[in-house]
């Protein structure tokens, strides 16, 4: 203890924009040419997109379009179903964020205020107040998790459990056609909702399956380890793609006549089986990372096996994946796209619909802007928030 | 290493047995075919023998209370999807048309987005109970895919679109002129049969995207581009000025679009055929949505009469009620409106009828006695 308190901290520099601008910018005379020529190309590139995207773009596509970008064809009179789903969402998201990451300001105020945000787009009134309202909702799950923080965490914990369950059930509907909860096709459910509960089963479902599947591979038992291994290789060895085609073309030939599984299904099925391979891979990352001591001290304290598993490996090896599970997640997120061939109208999908409506023929460039920019934006809140759990669970403090 | 060599039995084998189970993919839909021939031959004998499933689709459409109509959610003038959702184009029409003709509501259909790979597939599972997606009529889709091709409602063929600043006119203009078009077997094979035949050279530039075709051929890097003629009139107008380019008078295919069920259900493609002759008879003898009513009331025209189930029980006959035409034609409208609607020169679409004129006024549609 004395001797860790003699250890003094390495000296910082003073950190000034002049210094650090000297430092990075404009070391040496070769540095500063580079510098300035770079900044010129990056002026010149930037001019360019924000000079078209504020002045020839003609983004009333978008506008118009937006309903039918989100929820693809979903009846506007069912739309309140999406809501509730939305400001479910928004409150777990304020309650986690005031249980867990609280601690910074600037993300904390994005987060509170994103929905405020939303609300400022372009759209008509009452899907602003809704936006507002779900904003409210959120701000109100954060304080709650400031004042009860102890209570809250297992609520919440198992809320986030049961939403996606809830989610598709509400969007789907369970009664007959005048029914207060009809049921709604999956042929018209499209746009990024599609994308987003495609992506979140997948992901969702993909992780137990892929954690069995690694803990499989690495069994004593031959039959268990074979099995695992095939199943990740061949399924690995195979693009998204050919999997997507394989359960919309050739799967309903092998079934019964008669048997039909709807084609969304289908490819969320295909989905899930296909990232569970590579989310085996990254789990069996983590368990090989850690130090067999780690099992005998398991073994010595006598805990079994499973409880070793359950205890002592698995809670560090997720932890050592999470970065890597960021990454996937992301990954497979944008990967959802590729269910446009298949048919379902996803945000890609729907996209194609959008630009074959004869008052916006030609309108390419708009909205494919518009769709990396939606595509940027979702995937970079996710490497954040990967990022504010990775800083929670100290990943950065035990590897740096 | 014997870890390796392992996993490498295992997978060669799984591979090996899995191999046999996916190449013979398509064949079950293959054998049904030749299997329903005969007994389809037979129903025509003799009505009381009915092929086996005969009459299935259309139980299970009654039964669920709403048609199944496979689409292309995204081509203009045929089927489309607007802003608040909702479907139109001659595609969607005409499957407005099959629900209003078997269910009595133009609305009591799901239009199921497919794309040209799982099309057919679609078709065969029973995933969709008709295919109306600007589907050309080919031999081996009629015969090795077990399907069956309702009459075409739309004659298109390959085109040649150029500048009209160019002055070309005809096929022999274009000699030595570069060529704009998308890749895909067909569109270069049938051009290049074109100019060979008649000893033309050209030069062919291929592009993997449609709109690459056009901003190319537009940017005048190409004399002149090629496709399907409802797609050069889609692509000229979203040309900034439409009008300074001409679709020549040549047609290098022929591209049949049609309605396709699967076989082995007579009844259901008589209803697809009959729906398709129903709108066509309309058409011919001026009758519309707006004065149906009238002609249901007044006419003494006896195909008529039949039609719109005053005289006979015609629509019994296909198992549908007798007021299965007068339901269609109220509430969709006859072939002409639905064009008129979706492809007239009103539209942003506009395409003249042409040969997909009724066969009196020089077009190919051609109605079979209602009788």
């Amino acid at each position: 203890m004395t001797a860790s308190n003699q250890i003094l901290p390495p000296p910082t520099e003073r950190y000034t924009i002049l210094n650090w601008l000297r430092k990075n910018l404009f070391q040496n005379w070769l540095s500063s040419i580079v510098t300035l020529v770079m900044l010129y190309v990056i002026f010149v590139s930037l001019r360019g997109i924000l000079v078209w995207t504020l002045t020839e773009g003609q983004w009333q596509v978008i506008i118009a379009n937006l309903r039918l970008l989100m929820v693809g064809q979903y009846p506007l009179q069912q739309i309140w179903r999406i809501w509730i789903a939305v400001g479910i969402f928004g409150a777990l998201i304020g309650l986690s964020w005031g249980l867990w990451i609280r601690q910074k300001l600037a993300a904390t105020l994005i987060t509170l205020g994103g929905p405020f945000l939303l609300a400022l787009l372009p759209v008509d009134t009452a899907t602003r107040l809704t936006w507002v309202g779900v904003g409210f909702i959120t701000a109100a799950g954060f304080g709650l998790a400031r004042v009860f923080p102890r209570f809250l965490r297992r609520i919440v914990l198992v809320a986030w459990l049961v939403y996606l369950p809830v989610v598709l059930l509400l969007v789907r509907g369970w009664t007959a056609e005048n029914g207060p909860i009809p049921t709604v096709g999956t042929n018209i459910w499209g746009g990024l909702m599609l994308s987003g509960l495609i992506a979140a089963v997948g992901i969702i479902l993909s992780f137990p399956i892929g954690a069995a599947l690694a803990i499989g591979r690495m069994s004593r038992y031959p039959l268990i380890s074979a099995f695992c291994v095939v199943y990740i290789e061949l399924i690995r060895a195979v693009p998204l793609i050919t999997v997507f085609f394989m359960s919309q073309t050739m799967l309903p030939l092998f079934l019964p006549s008669g048997f039909n599984i709807d084609p969304l299904m289908r490819a969320m099925t295909a989905f899930t089986l296909f990232n569970a391979a590579y989310m085996a891979e990254n789990v069996r990352g983590g368990l090989q990372a850690i130090p067999k001591g780690q099992h005998e001290a398991a073994a010595a304290l006598g805990l079994s096996s499973f409880q070793s598993l359950r205890l002592i490996i698995l809670p560090q090896a997720l932890r050592n994946i999470l970065p890597i599970l960021t990454a996937s997640v992301i990954g497979s997120f944008r990967d959802t796209s590729l269910v446009m061939i298949v048919g379902l109208l996803d945000f890609l999908g729907i996209a194609r619909v959008v630009l074959a409506q004869p008052q916006f023929l030609g309108r390419h460039i708009e909205v494919y802007i518009f769709l990396a920019f939606v595509y940027w934006l979702i995937s970079y809140i996710v490497s954040y928030i990967g990022q504010m759990i990775e800083a929670r669970t100290g990943v950065d403090a035990t590897r740096r | 290493m014997r870890k390796i060599l392992f996993v490498m039995v295992i997978l060669s084998v799984l591979l090996a047995a899995c191999a046999p189970a996916a190449t013979p993919a398509p064949a079950p839909a293959a054998t049904t075919a030749p299997a329903a021939a005969p007994a389809a031959t037979a129903a025509t004998g003799n009505a009381a023998v009915k092929p086996t499933g005969f009459g299935d689709i259309l139980k299970g459409v009654l039964a669920r209370g709403k048609l199944k109509c496979g689409i292309n959610p995204s081509n203009p003038g045929f089927s489309v999807i607007d802003s608040t959702g909702a479907a139109s184009g001659l595609d969607i029409d005409m499957c407005r048309a099959v629900a209003a003709a078997v269910l009595g509501d133009p609305k009591l259909v799901e239009f199921v987005p497919t794309t040209g790979d799982t099309r057919f597939t679609m078709l065969q599972t029973g995933d969709i109970d008709v295919l109306i997606r600007s589907t050309t009529y080919t031999f081996t889709r009629d015969t090795d895919l077990g399907l069956n091709f309702a009459p075409p409602y739309f004659y298109d063929g390959q085109g040649i679109m150029v500048k009209k600043a160019s002055g070309f006119t005809k096929l022999e203009d274009l000699n030595g002129a570069s060529i704009c078009m998308g890749r895909g077997a067909t569109t270069e094979l049938n051009l290049a049969d074109a100019m060979a035949a008649k000893k033309l050279k050209y030069t062919a530039s291929l592009f993997d995207n449609p709109d690459d075709v056009f901003s190319t051929f537009e940017q005048g890097r190409c004399d002149a581009m090629s496709n399907d003629k409802s797609g050069l009139i889609a692509q000229r107008s979203m040309a900034k000025n439409p009008d300074d380019y001409v679709i020549l008078d040549v047609t290098l295919s022929k591209e049949p679009l049609a309605p396709v069920v699967r076989q082995g259900d007579d009844q259901w493609y008589d209803i697809i055929r009959w729906t398709e002759f129903a709108l066509w008879i309309a058409d011919e003898k001026g009758v519309t949505q707006a004065n149906v009513d009238d002609t249901k009331a007044k006419s003494q025209d006896a195909e008529l009469q039949r039609l719109l189930g005053v005289n006979g029980e015609m629509g019994a006959k296909l198992g549908l009620k007798n007021e299965w035409a007068y339901n269609l034609i109220k509430s969709v409208g006859n072939f002409d409106e639905i064009w008129q609607r979706n492809l007239g020169p009103t539209t942003k679409t506009a395409i003249q009828r042409g040969i997909n004129n009724q066969w009196t006024k020089g077009g190919l549609l051609y109605a079979m006695p209602l009788r």
